[in-house]
């Protein structure tokens, strides 16, 4: 099958959308298919075969964090020929309601096209004052994937009709045979995600941290992600700061082994997540999991029964859960297990059959993916050419 | 003079109008037409595939019955009956496949294997395809609730969509 998938955030810049259509691309390649993903990337970034530039995003403040997006007149040119030299038997659009490419691509489209909605946000102002606009895109959709029930139904209520359920998906191998390293093991706590940004939820666990050290004097917070240290421990006191280790960016294989080795993950996260994938792949590395009460974090651990649960923005929560977990290593082995079982469901094997019998549903007895011309002008007044 | 380029001005924008929403409802009944088809193949592809392990002899007698009855009825009823009859194999196949063992058993005997998992496929598609055809029904009809659209009759003489109900939860221990 030719598939043509469209991933509408930069592809240098790491995040958890960019990250499932990689990983997705690579699995549908694995078994056969052809795929050419279209993502905005600058010009000088290494780009692997399977992925076409559709030129530089730009830097735009959108949901909370600044997103890199694509717009605009060029843009939309850059779509259209990819489109038309792509011939493909189906257009999967991911993240379909953000102002960048994969609303051009699906206005410039037209056949079986698969959209999958990875954020659940709260209904916005300018949602509903975008709705009419969007509205005649969207119709063309022909399939919805929400990845968590919670994003089906902020689904559901925005814009109504019906989506199926298929969760992101993780190599689980990968981190369950990651290698622990001795140097991140021992009384650690682990913080994977952009420091700097407060959805992530890090200055709730630097709140905790004193009064986590201050019972356990040997414990140490080992961060891995992007962005400025100084801002992120402004605040903080100096023998806390002594228990915290910076790594910056990692690399995939760093980051299983981070997960691998440390005696606690958490995910102190504030909100505007729909799924979690980074609690998926702690839990496949067999890391015990401590995460903020979210609607979507609930889900992925299984209602609490995969890892432990505490109130949103609760720091004095938190450093207790943290600190009777830090001390009780029969519960992290018994939450380890359970989550290490839970993840099998969150496998790329499961995940990517049920994506494909999407595509199958939408290409059975249909055309291809072409370009949308009914709306142009030339068309309108009789004078496109065939 | 002026009044009748304003005049001109607002005759082209409103037939623009609409011929872009007949366009849309044209696409939209298309898109309808593609997911009732895609719905027909995997219902089929179900009913088949149960019949087929009916009478497989793969089963138990009293299953096999059930089954075969099941399968052989949503097949051939007539349209206005054929959510009971899918909903009636949803409920049989669930009832056969109640017990995790029986699909374990199933697969040990020779040619199990495949039967339950041309099944297994087709009960997950089912619920997928209901989806999306509900999903197209309903976009097309808040398109056709439009007082302009109903006015002038731009849908023409397409019939109003209407969804396909059924139970189609697949059997757990499949």
């Amino acid at each position: 099958m030719r598939i043509g998938i469209v991933c509408p955030y930069a592809w240098d810049v790491p995040g958890g959308v960019q990250f499932h259509v990689r990983d997705l691309a690579e699995h549908l390649i694995r078994l056969g298919h052809e795929v050419s993903v279209l993502a905005p990337a600058d010009e000088d970034t290494p780009l692997p075969p399977y992925v076409v530039s559709a030129g530089r995003a730009v830097p735009v403040p959108y949901n909370g964090s600044v997103a890199r997006l694509n717009f605009g007149f060029l843009s939309a040119a850059r779509v259209r020929r990819w489109l038309h030299d792509g011939g493909f038997d189906v257009l999967h659009i991911h993240e379909p309601v953000t102002p960048s490419l994969s609303i051009l691509a699906c206005w410039a489209a037209t056949g079986p096209i698969v959209a999958t909605f990875h954020t659940s946000n709260p209904r916005s102002r300018a949602m509903i004052a975008a709705e009419p606009l969007m509205q005649p895109a969207l119709e063309k959709i022909s399939a919805r994937i929400a990845v968590s029930e919670y994003a089906r139904r902020t689904l559901v209520e925005h814009f109504g009709g019906d989506a199926v359920v298929i969760p992101n998906g993780v190599d689980v191998g990968f981190f369950a045979d990651a290698r622990s390293r001795p140097e991140w093991s021992g009384d650690t706590i682990g913080f994977v995600g952009r420091i700097n940004e407060p959805r992530k939820g890090l200055p709730t666990l630097l709140e905790a941290m004193p009064r986590i050290v201050a019972e356990r004097p040997g414990v140490r917070l080992i961060v891995a992600g992007k962005g400025d240290e100084e801002e992120a421990l402004k605040g903080v006191p100096a023998e806390v700061r002594d228990r915290i280790e910076f790594l910056g960016m990692v690399s995939d294989e760093e980051k299983a082994s981070l997960l691998r080795s440390v005696d606690l993950y958490v995910a102190p996260n504030t909100g505007g997540e729909s799924f979690g994938i980074i609690l998926v792949e702690a839990m496949s590395a067999g890391a015990p999991v401590l995460a903020s009460d979210l609607d979507a974090f609930r889900q992925v651990l299984d209602g609490g029964a995969a890892g432990e649960l505490f109130p949103v923005e609760d720091a004095g929560a938190l450093a207790e859960a943290a600190l009777l977990l830090l001390g009780d290593p029969e519960r992290r082995a018994a939450l380890s297990k359970a989550g290490s079982l839970h993840v099998q469901r969150f496998d790329w094997e499961t995940v990517g059959a049920d994506i494909l019998s999407v595509y199958e549903t939408v290409t059975t007895g249909a055309a291809a993916v072409v370009e949308d011309d009914r709306g142009s002008w030339r068309n309108r007044l009789g004078l496109a050419r065939d | 003079m002026s009044i009748w380029i304003w005049v001109a001005v607002a005759v082209v924008l409103v037939g623009w109008y609409l011929s872009w929403t007949a366009g849309r409802l044209d696409r939209l009944h298309a898109r309808i037409d593609a997911a009732r088809a895609a719905l027909d193949a995997q219902l089929l592809r179900r009913s088949s595939a149960a019949q087929e392990l009916a009478v497989s002899t793969l089963l138990d007698p009293a299953s096999s019955i059930l089954l075969y009855q099941a399968s052989h009825a949503a097949r051939t009823v007539e349209e206005d009956r054929r959510e009971v009859a899918e909903s009636e194999l949803s409920q049989a196949l669930r009832a056969v496949f109640a017990e995790p063992e029986q699909a374990g058993e199933l697969g040990g005997l020779p040619g199990g294997a495949e039967a339950v998992a041309d099944l297994r496929a087709a009960t997950r598609r089912v619920p997928m395809a209901r989806r999306f055809h509900n999903d197209s029904v309903r976009a097309a009809r808040a398109v056709r609730r439009h007082r302009i659209v109903r006015l002038l009759r731009l849908a023409g003489h397409a019939p109003f969509p209407l969804a396909f109900e059924m139970d189609d939860e697949p059997p757990a221990a499949l």
